[in-house]
């Protein structure tokens, strides 16, 4: 069965029919009747399991939250457009950049690297699914609930207002009395959870679910990297954890962690903060770094140069990434030998960072170069990276970076690395895989004036901020006064904002064009190098009829390609051939079944969150009861629904070992 | 009774389905759920050293008291941390009854160390209450917050452990745990004995160090 040429991969044939696929259940042993499988309506979402549908919700709603993440943008830049701007107060000016970098941070890159982790990193390694695909949806409609319950605070007496970083006891009850500070508090501990319960999932899944010969020296480097990434997530989030709960136990029951008078230390929050915010920052760039690392080769027709060296880099990033947190805190006075330190290891990390910068340049050398959308997204990322990366290494420079402390210089560098570097990837990343998940192509054209207009205006916005930055433009100030030599670049910068805006507009254009459009995309566009293309666009619920077995780095390349014995490369099978395979019963293809269970714990977190807030105890303890009734509930539903005619060894069916091992990582902090 | 456990998910394979299983040996020969617990536990091993560190930041930097000298009870903590330390033994008895597949002494084992997990909660509860007592609250000085928060936390995850305990007993007495799945519990044991482990971090850095 050629699987390639079936007209319509949602035939109910196959995976819409699964009444075929799954008979009926023999007895119900769950609490909650199981939803009927299907992958049609509104039912089939909320309870679905399946990474690649949980992936492309995550990548809708983050874009959703990168355009409101936008517009706060725009208002920022809008108030400082001209000297004495007065199209938004300061409060309102302290939400909007405050909501801005937490949006950004919390519900656009990393949701956004996390939509990319959930459809690829199965698929790359040749897996059916990841390794808890229920605790996968309960991270997702964490998410969810997180982001709305950080949001809600517009609407009930005003948004956090204490910048991303939160900074103690400038947040502290004394300072900052309203409940702003602490939606920002339990908005976090929430999508913190999300993150930690994913990092488990994805380490697991990654060092489990690989394919027979799927050894981690032939991962493609985006699994690599959402590995290195998952480890900064697991180690880095227990520690805003614990910094938000002493903030928490601050502001509502009267503790004095960061109460001065009562010798409370403000660098504590600081440390803690950073200690968990630097790694953050890896956690934001590396899984960018992946992507470009496959778009690279793909479109250079050639292996990534050096391979190892790559992910040894990438590694090298984790470990030196928590070495480096007090950077951010040179203005605080720690002292000669403590900013010496840090000062020497951030020039240090700049080394593993360059060696991937090299590799990638020496990828491109003398490679047969397709210049299409992904392609210029990724040579993009290299150059503007280049520039954040190298004003980042003034950072490390102690008596220079006192004198850039707090002023737009500051600004310019970590979106130069964040939205040059982090989104341009991602966005590289729509583009080369959006065939693989709708199985249409986004418009080229299209693509490209998206690419132009995001770069020209993502100079031209964040560019003259390095220069108002030095000649002392503060941070976080929501007026200049006239004759500061800001106006100009200013302006500029908010022209520049507009035409980032504009070119997000092209892009969503180019989305609805191509769900519109009834061109079908090839098995195999980009002559793609990695597992993840080995079958349907997009697949089955079960990835693989047949799971691949690995014998090489760049396997799909190496089963399309071969060597002459004059060293020329010579093709030797088409995508198509190597797609078919002997025809398969779907039925004997086991996945885990539908549930209510992950959205239904997944609801009480914000119930909690919203009785703490308001000292509400009654609903603060029906929220805990609901949380843990909801695990209960979930350990005793076994997560594939039982059949009378199918043995199931795939290691988490019936099986208490999954739902305690489930319930445990569920119950994180 | 578990001999006449019907398991239909571990029956012998149907001859021509095995090529659709290969997840069934996973690529380290270690199960998900084993892997997945040490990963959340080296989380957890952050979450602890944030909170220890917080408490010895502060640690002697109080302004006024209660201090410490003035009130730890230090014969009394030593008893309840050695309950809580026998725990870990009879858990690892509870897991060697199993892979006996001896299930009385299972629950037996169980109940017991979930009743040494709760009379340390409890001896938790009255040291507490006799803190608070004496005049150190959450709200007293730093001492008081960051004594109230590292051990609250700790207790938090101990009471969690004996719901988990309690859960495997009820599990047990319903026949759904054979042999074949003795790893739940040994699983369930992994993270007993790490909060064990963490209280005797906690309990050398916090009381014992003068």
């Amino acid at each position: 069965m050629a699987i390639v040429l079936e007209p319509s991969r949602n035939s109910p044939a196959l995976p819409g029919g699964s009444g075929a696929v799954r008979p009926k259940p023999v007895s119900d042993p769950g609490v909650l009747r199981r939803p009927v499988e299907s992958t049609k309506g509104i039912v089939s979402w909320l309870t679905t399991v399946d990474h690649t549908r949980i992936g492309v919700m995550y990548g809708a709603l983050s874009l959703v939250w990168f355009v409101i993440g936008g517009i706060e943008a725009l208002l920022i830049r809008l108030q400082l457009a001209q000297p004495n701007g007065d199209v938004i107060g300061a409060d309102t000016y302290n939400q909007m950049f405050t909501m801005h970098g937490t949006t950004m941070v919390f519900l656009v890159v990393m949701p956004l690297s996390s939509a990319f982790f959930n459809y690829f990193l199965p698929l790359q390694i040749g897996a059916r699914d990841v390794a808890f695909p229920r605790l996968n949806a309960l991270s997702w409609w964490l998410f969810v609930f997180g982001g709305l319950f950080l949001y809600s605070s517009f609407f009930l007496g005003g948004a956090p207002n204490g910048g991303w970083f939160g900074y103690a006891p400038n947040t502290s009850i004394t300072f900052s009395p309203g409940h702003n500070i602490d939606f920002w508090i339990f908005g976090l501990q929430i999508l913190g959870i999300a993150s930690t319960v994913s990092a488990v999932n994805f380490i697991a899944t990654i060092i489990n679910m690989r394919a027979p010969g799927m050894t981690l020296f032939r991962m493609p480097v985006f699994t690599w990297m959402t590995f290195v990434a998952s480890f900064l997530l697991l180690f880095a989030m227990p520690i805003i954890t614990v910094a938000l709960f002493l903030l928490m136990f601050d502001r509502n029951f009267g503790a004095n962690f960061f109460n001065p008078a009562q010798g409370g230390d403000p660098v504590l929050w600081q440390h803690l903060f950073w200690l968990f915010g630097h790694p953050e920052v890896y956690i934001l760039i590396l899984p960018a770094m992946g992507i470009v690392s496959e778009v690279l080769p793909t479109f250079s027709r050639k292996p990534l140069f050096g391979y190892p060296v790559v992910v040894f880099s990438g590694i090298a990033i984790g470990f030196m990434g928590w070495g480096v947190w007090a950077h951010h805190m040179f203005a605080v006075g720690l002292g000669p030998v403590a900013t010496a330190a840090f000062g020497v290891s951030t020039m240090f990390i700049a080394v593993p960072t360059g060696v991937k910068i090299f590799n990638w340049t020496a990828t491109l050398w003398g490679g047969a170069i397709r210049f299409t959308t992904a392609m210029y997204f990724s040579v993009g990322f290299i150059t503007t990276f280049v520039i954040g990366g190298l004003s980042g290494v003034t950072h490390s420079v102690v008596s220079a970076d006192t004198q850039q402390t707090d002023t737009y210089y500051i600004v310019a560098h970590f979106h130069y690395v964040l939205f040059g570097g982090a989104l341009m990837g991602l966005f590289s990343g729509f583009y080369y895989w959006w065939p693989k998940i709708f199985g249409k192509m986004l418009n080229e054209r299209l693509g490209k004036v998206h690419f132009w207009l995001m770069l020209l205006g993502m100079h031209l916005t964040f560019g003259p901020m390095h220069i108002v930055g030095l000649q002392g433009q503060p941070r976080r100030m929501y007026r200049y006064d006239k004759g500061m030599g800001f106006d100009f670049w200013n302006m500029i910068e908010t022209v520049g904002s507009f035409i980032i805006a504009t070119s997000l507009v092209v892009f969503f254009v180019n989305i609805l064009i191509t769900s519109r459009s009834k061109a079908v995309a090839p098995a195999d566009p980009w002559d793609a190098r990695t597992v993840e293309w080995m079958t349907d666009s997009p697949p089955k619920p079960w990835n693989f009829d047949v799971v691949p077995t690995v014998h090489t780095v760049d396997e799909f390349w190496h089963r399309k390609y071969a060597e002459d014995d004059d060293g020329s490369i010579r093709r030797v099978a088409t995508a198509e051939q190597v797609l078919t395979h002997d025809p398969v019963d779907p039925a004997s293809i086991h996945m885990p079944s539908p549930s209510w269970w992950p959205l239904i714990a997944a609801f009480w977190f914000p119930v909690t969150a919203y009785g703490v807030l308001y000292h509400a105890w009654p609903v603060a303890v029906l929220g805990g009861v609901g949380i843990l009734a909801g695990f209960f509930g979930w350990s005793l539903e076994p997560s594939a629904a039982p059949h009378d005619d199918h043995h199931d060894d795939h290691g988490h069916g019936d099986d208490p070992n999954s739902s305690f091992g489930e319930l445990v990582a569920g119950t994180a902090h | 009774m578990t001999a006449a456990t019907v398991d239909i998910d571990h029956a012998p394979a149907p001859s021509g389905h095995a090529d659709d299983h290969s997840h069934h040996a996973t690529a380290t020969g270690l199960s998900n759920e084993k892997v997945a617990m040490w990963a959340f536990l080296g989380s957890e091993c952050l979450l602890f050293g944030a909170l220890i560190a917080t408490y010895l930041v502060y640690k002697g930097r109080s302004i006024n008291g209660p201090f410490p000298k003035d009130i730890y009870d230090i014969p009394f903590t030593s008893a309840s941390s050695f309950i809580l330390l026998m725990s870990s033994l009879t858990m690892v008895l509870a897991v060697s009854s199993i892979e006996r597949n001896d299930h009385k002494r299972l629950r037996l084992w169980l109940t017991i160390t979930a009743l040494l997990g709760s009379s340390f909660i409890a001896g938790q509860i009255y040291e507490f209450t006799a803190f608070v007592r004496e005049g150190l609250t959450l709200k007293t000085n730093l001492f008081g917050s960051s004594f109230f928060v590292l051990t609250g936390f700790h207790g938090v995850h101990v009471t969690l452990g004996i719901l988990m305990l309690l859960s495997l007993v009820n599990l047990s007495r319903r026949g759904k745990i054979t042999q074949a799945k003795a790893e739940t519990v040994e699983i369930v044991g992994l993270y007993w004995h790490f909060v064990d482990v963490v209280w005797i971090v906690i309990f050398t850095v916090i009381y014992l160090i003068p």
